[in-house]
């Protein structure tokens, strides 16, 4: 499991790759917080196509994430899950929270 | 029900090993040739499942934990997860959707409800200060009727 982490004007962009689960989701919460504490972003992006794997500790790390992001004034969107990451986010209700969304492409955000 | 196949492994209860138990559980159900849908179905469940023994069950002591799936006659799979750890004091109490108890560590209580929509059945068996033991099954498609 690995992140790598991006920032595109105010959003913070953790691609996140690899099996998400209860193990590798500690290091993962800890290195995005560091982020969000020191960008201050308006927007967190979690992208999901990478991830091959997810149970709800998945579900853990984007509810806690939206806390933060909801502590500073932003907002959490997850981009691009697979199917079956989906039914897991699906069966929590967290779009309720977190808007599911596929990522924009580079022409969408110039017209933003 | 006739078993055509069986594994029983057991492992400390460290979180790397999560991984472990999922990656053992796919290599064993290749033979059944489940979709992908399927398996990914049965790696969540027991994902959840070896989970709860290690972060629940063995929160405060080390241990071990069994895992045994069987391959059934009629394309069921069977699978057992079993904790020697602390035990569930209110087994339909922990079992509503959202209940933990740990939030601190960000779980979402999700758990069980996970188990019982992947799954055809979840059965839990608790005593306090003995351990928990899980049983799901999962029947698969006939490999016949399967588009895929």
């Amino acid at each position: 499991m690995a992140v790598v982490l991006q920032k595109e004007k105010t959003c913070l962009i953790a691609r996140l790759s690899g099996e998400l689960d209860h193990h590798s989701v500690r290091s993962i919460r800890e290195e995005i917080d560091t982020a969000v504490t020191e960008q201050q972003p308006s927007k967190l992006a979690l992208d999901f196509s990478g991830v091959t794997f997810m149970d709800s500790s998945g579900i853990g790390l984007i509810l806690g994430r939206c806390k933060v992001m909801c502590g500073i004034g932003g907002t959490t969107v997850v981009w691009s899950p697979p199917a079956h990451i989906k039914r897991v986010m699906r069966l929590s209700g967290i779009e309720r929270l977190a808007r599911i969304e596929t990522e924009p492409s580079a022409e969408e955000e110039e017209t933003e | 029900m006739k078993t055509e196949n069986s594994i029983k492994f057991s492992f400390p209860a460290l979180s790397m090993n999560e991984q472990t138990s999922r990656a053992v559980v796919s290599a064993f159900l290749v033979q059944a040739d489940p979709t992908i849908e399927e398996l990914a179905d049965i790696r969540t469940a027991v994902s959840e499942a070896v989970t709860n023994s290690i972060v629940h069950g063995y929160r405060s002591i080390s241990g071990e934990v069994e895992l045994c799936v069987k391959l059934l006659a009629g394309r069921e799979i069977y699978i057992r997860v079993k904790d020697k750890g602390c035990g569930i004091e209110d087994v339909e109490k922990a079992m509503e959707p959202l209940y933990t108890t740990a939030p601190q560590e960000e779980r979402a209580g999700l758990g069980f409800a996970v188990m019982q929509s992947f799954m055809d059945s979840v059965r839990v068996r608790s005593k306090p200060d003995a351990g928990t033991t899980v049983t799901m099954r999962k029947k698969l498609k006939e490999t016949s009727c399967r588009t895929s």
